[in-house]
């Protein structure tokens, strides 16, 4: 079993986002950076997957260099291979990386065999396009179901699991597939010290490709109008007790 | 909620442990109308106490801070938040058993239970560590974790239900706004936040790495930088859970990694000293709603963390499987000495500082502001070595604190030597004679920042001729040459010059100076003019402040001549105490004046081939200045010695002092002089004359009394700390300071050891340790050979039981007893005791 995940390099912002002065990034001055939640869950259960059916791992990102560090990340979470495409700038639109996605994952599967199941995150914490997994499995000619809670593997079919209102939609994949995954469908496990000084060592591919450019265009970065929520402290210990249920009252939460 | 106050008498800045414990203390003193706020929100606001990690070894060489260490977990006992896992240093090498052999002679004189350990007993407390990659343990049962956000919380409470404190949370200061009176003093007046502005008395910066921000505002500097300690927490480890405990297992510090490993129930926290300095500014903190985690609590530098794991695994294989759940780039305070910074910022009056101090000494650190707010000075402990005031402007910018932060970071876990030099941001202060020590050969050694010569390397011949032997302990000669006791014998045959241009003057002039000079002062300033006078200037209760030369230049000048080491916290405390009617001019001439020591029984000789001026005891006698042409350059001589032989403070002017250092240089060829250093000045030549010295025989926990500096009268002026000093004249004598004699310096391997005036305890002849009527205990205040006398010297305070001539103890250095008999009660030397030399 062969299972590529395609992650995304994002910056990890407390409450308040900054946006650049030139409006088109996310200010990440005071920030750190990580793996899109989504994509990180798709590396969780990618990884339970080959425990459980001896697959292989690869991970692969289109972004800066500095990209490597989520690259480490997955390779101490149990990733097997890392494949980095390289770009001078944070990101690129949804059109321009699917195309340089699914070039590189031709060049791939061209020497090393076909991915039984490419896994996306639903949507990237950034830019949030819901485009580039289905783009690219457009390209592949593969079948991608989004939205996807669980994953069952059988002989060559994969069972997923769409969460809708009060239930879930069952999809049946022929493989190779290509699945959108989301938050919730694991819980993702730590790196474990031996995992992240074993990252360190793990191999890092760098592949040289083109792409052609996209039509979308980031016009500008906008960051609404703060809402400015204000605590009061009702009270200490059981004397608190009228001042909260006065509130509830005045919420109209008690009847 | 209560509206934001108006007024208040004292505006707390900071919510962490500092300024939580502060307002507690400050209210049980019997402040009200305290208004405290901070930016962020209760009972975490974001700053460092928020990721503290909590634990507190209390063995410390340093008196200063272990006592005021042990002192915060006997508040936090108190106050119910503290468990007592106990903890252990465990070495790598055979230098830090060494440390720890150290160490136990501080626990020792702090009376702190500790222990060395074999590997295998460090096993059988801590069954999960690798025993084979360590040689030794130094265990200290009292090591204790504490709840510093819980004990914030209560502190503040107190003060609330006492009616004496309102808290203001998630409330940011935009400005501090300041006064200037008439004579251009600047006094805070006001703090603007983004709740409205608040009239205040006084205001306090506890703000930790915001603090020097805070200062800016009002024109003040609280010098320190924001500086990354890294640590993670790792886990589930079901060894660590089975205890069902936060924390069941003593804490470990892997010392010679710089490391800890500290359970926090289930998981263990791994925290690193190891890494490069990570230094931040503090407008690069980001906010508490920019940040993911806490302003304080930034994003992890894996690189520089990934060493410090593969250590931790080597100690711990089982921490190598547990999953890293937390891991930080966690921001703390350094200060360019490593020391905290504390007290009325030397800029503002009335705006003062509680910044760089640790949760381990955060209760009795707000306790000695509190008191220091309302006393003039504390009296829980000295504060010397934390005062913000000891601070000289070149420490304050901003490139030097990130500097010598830089430099010691790696230190926290490091082995120290009491004399260790600073190798960092060298030569800021130099003495006009600079070039001509250097040709010399001098080491040079800072004070501060001015650099002296501590011993001269043109003087290598001397060893061989006076037979001065090396120093067989590596640790005993570290910062230390046998040139030292060669110069002191040289000057002591003949004569020696020594460079005291580092000393700081200030001039006080104007119609009130003498009078106020008295305030300051002990003894009786209104002398003849010419007339010089050694005194001390003491706090309110009646201990040491300062001690120091003030010179009856005119009917309206007096001169004040301090140490190198004390110049910022004198100058602070005469600004402090000024008349603010004009009355006084106070004018730093550290700058303007050098200074050449001149002694040793030829000292006469060299001078009168350079002079016409009358040198006998008559025409220029002891302790009186008199002016005068040496070798075509205008001096002031003083005559005095803090080395035991006759001579000269030699004053001039900075531009004229290398004329004076070549016509003297030159002249005293025929006379075998030699250039002298600190070492000499400062150790050998005041040992054999016991000397006393500020920040080590005095500080403000003793008195003159004590220290044998009394003299029979009293002056009729009022003065700092007279209704004290009074009162302890009457009292009967806690202890007293004595010089004692080193009978026997060989060790167990049969090797001369030396100890290093490292606060070493002495001991009784049953090996305990001695505490006086007061509480305070007997240890080495300075260290050091008499070579005149062929002895190894100490100073010490003793209760007047010892405190008698011949009595036998032992000192303790390095956790061997050595034996010692007291040889001098009080003031007077081991050499020389009838002054011949100086005054004969």
């Amino acid at each position: 079993m062969k299972i590529l995940v395609c992650v995304k390099r994002v910056p990890a912002p407390g409450a308040r986002i900054n946006v650049t002065e030139d409006g088109f990034e996310v200010d990440s001055t005071h920030l750190g950076f990580t793996t899109s939640p989504h994509e990180e869950c798709a590396v969780e259960e990618a990884v339970q997957i080959a425990e459980t059916h001896d697959g292989e791992v690869t991970v692969i990102t289109l972004g800066p260099e500095a990209a490597e560090e989520q690259l480490r990340y997955a390779a101490s979470v149990g990733v097997n291979n890392l494949v980095l495409l390289p770009i001078d700038e944070p990101d690129w639109d949804p059109q321009k990386t699917a195309d340089a996605l699914t070039k590189a994952i031709i060049e791939i599967e061209a020497s090393e065999g076909v991915f039984d199941l490419v896994l996306f995150g639903n949507e990237s914490a950034n830019s949030g396009g819901f485009q580039v997994g289905i783009r690219v499995a457009h390209r592949l000619k593969r079948p991608i179901v989004n939205g996807i809670k669980n994953i069952e593997i059988s002989d060559n079919e994969v069972e997923a699991h769409r969460e809708i209102d009060g239930g879930f939609e069952v999809y049946k994949l022929p493989l190779p597939a290509a699945l959108g995954v989301k938050e919730g469908i694991n819980l993702p496990r730590y790196p474990t010290m031996k995992g992240r000084l074993a990252s360190k060592k793990a191999e890092l591919k760098t592949l040289e490709f083109s792409a052609e450019n996209g039509n979308q265009k980031r016009n500008k970065l906008h960051r609404p109008e703060e809402q400015v929520s204000e605590t009061v402290i009702l009270g200490n210990g059981p004397e608190a007790a009228p001042a909260i249920v006065d509130l509830l009252e005045e919420l109209g939460v008690l009847q | 909620m209560s509206d934001f106050p108006e007024n208040a008498k004292v505006v707390v800045i900071g919510a962490g442990i500092v300024g939580n414990c502060l307002v507690g203390h400050l209210s049980d003193l019997g402040w009200t109308d305290i208004v405290q706020i901070d930016k962020g929100p209760l009972p975490n606001p974001g700053g460092s106490t928020g990721h503290a990690s909590n634990f507190i070894f209390p063995v410390d060489h340093n008196k200063e801070m272990a006592f005021l260490t042990y002192e915060s977990q006997r508040q936090y006992g108190t106050l119910g938040m503290q468990t007592v896992p106990g903890g252990i240093e465990v070495a790598r090498d055979e230098v830090r058993l060494e440390e720890f052999r150290r160490r136990m002679t501080s626990a020792k004189a702090w009376g702190i239970e500790s222990k060395l350990l074999t590997p295998e007993e460090v096993k059988e407390m801590v069954p999960f560590i690798n025993e084979e990659v360590i040689i030794g343990g130094f265990y200290t049962p009292s090591v204790s974790v504490v709840d510093s956000l819980e004990t914030g919380t209560k502190m503040r409470q107190k003060a609330q239900q006492a009616g004496n404190l309102e808290v203001f949370a998630n409330t940011e200061v935009l400005d501090v706004e300041t006064n200037e009176d008439e004579v251009g003093i600047s006094k805070v007046t006001a703090v603007v936040t983004t709740r409205g502005r608040i009239q205040a008395e006084y205001v306090v910066i506890a703000c930790g790495v915001w603090s020097n921000r805070v200062a800016n505002m009002a024109g003040a500097t609280i010098p320190l930088t924001p500086a990354v300690h890294q640590m993670a927490d790792v886990g589930p480890i079901d060894v660590l859970a089975e205890t069902n405990n936060e924390i069941g297992y003593p804490i470990v510090r892997d010392m010679d990694t710089f490391c800890y490993e500290r359970q926090t129930a289930g998981s263990m926290e791994v925290g690193s000293y190891a890494h490069r300095a990570i230094l931040h500014h503090p407008d690069s903190i980001p906010s508490n709603e920019e940040a993911a985690l806490s302003p304080t609590e930034l994003p992890l530098s894996q690189e520089d963390f990934d060493p410090q794991m593969e250590q931790a695994i080597e100690l711990m294989d089982m921490l190598g499987d547990a999953e890293i759940k937390y891991a930080i780039d966690g921001l703390l305070s350094l200060t360019p000495d490593a020391m905290p910074v504390l007290g009325e910022t030397v800029e503002v009056e009335n705006l003062w500082s509680a910044a760089a101090v640790w949760v381990k000494e955060g209760p009795s650190i707000a306790q000695l502001i509190a008191e220091w707010m309302t006393y003039g000075y504390p009296h829980l402990t000295d504060p010397h070595g934390s005062d913000i005031a000891r601070l000289y402007p070149e420490e304050r910018d901003y490139d030097h604190i990130c500097a010598r932060a830089t430099e010691h970071f790696n230190k926290t876990y490091g082995i120290v030597h009491p004399s260790e030099q600073w190798e960092s941001n060298r030569g800021q202060a130099k003495s006009p004679f600079y070039s001509r020590e250097e040709k010399l050969g001098a080491v040079f050694y800072e004070a501060r920042v001015w650099e002296r010569p501590q011993w001269y390397e043109h003087n290598a011949a001397l060893v061989d001729k006076y037979g001065i032997k090396e120093r067989e302990a590596e640790w005993d000669s570290r910062w230390w040459s046998p040139i030292i006791n060669a110069e002191h014998l040289a000057l002591r045959e003949n004569v020696g010059m020594v460079d005291l241009s580092a000393f700081q003057i200030f001039d006080i002039t104007g119609s009130g100076a003498v009078e106020y000079a008295e305030y300051l002062a002990v003894n009786k300033i209104d002398v003849p003019v010419g007339r010089a006078v050694y005194t001390p200037w003491l706090t309110q209760n009646g201990g040491f402040h300062s001690d120091l030369t003030m010179m009856r230049l005119g009917e309206e000048h007096v001169r004040v001549v301090t140490g190198a080491f004390d110049g910022g916290r004198d100058s602070f405390w005469m600004r402090k105490h000024m008349p603010r009617d004009g009355s006084v001019t106070v004018t730093d001439k550290t700058r303007e004046i050098c200074t050449i020591g001149l002694w040793g029984p030829r000292a006469p000789e060299v001078l009168r081939q350079l002079t016409n001026l009358d040198l006998s005891q008559e025409g220029s006698p002891y302790g009186h200045v008199i002016d005068g042409d040496i070798a075509g350059v205008e001096c002031s001589l003083f005559r005095i010695s803090y080395v035991g032989d006759t001579g000269w403070e030699i004053y001039t002017s900075w531009e004229d002092g290398p004329a004076l250092w070549d016509a003297l240089w030159e002249t005293g060829q025929e006379y075998e002089i030699v250039p002298v250093g600190i070492g000499v000045y400062g150790l050998t030549g005041r040992m054999e004359k016991s000397y006393r010295l500020m920040g080590a025989e005095l500080e403000s926990e003793y008195n003159p009394v004590e220290a044998g500096l009394a003299r029979p009268k009293v002056k009729a002026a009022d003065f700092i700390g007279k209704d004290a000093y009074l009162k302890m004249r009457d009292e009967d004598l806690s202890t007293i300071l004595c010089t004692l004699i080193v009978e026997d310096l060989t060790d167990s391997q049969g090797r001369q050891r030396y100890m290093q005036g490292g606060n070493e305890p002495i001991l009784t002849l049953d090996n305990e340790r001695i505490v006086d009527s007061k509480g305070r205990v007997s240890r080495v205040t300075t260290a050091g050979n008499a070579p005149s006398v062929g002895e190894y010297v100490l100073m010490s305070y003793l209760p007047p039981e010892y405190a008698v001539e011949g009595t036998k103890l032992q000192v303790m250095y390095m956790n061997e007893v050595f034996p010692v008999e007291v040889a001098v009660v009080g003031s007077g030397g081991i050499f020389d005791p009838d002054d011949l030399r100086m005054k004969g």
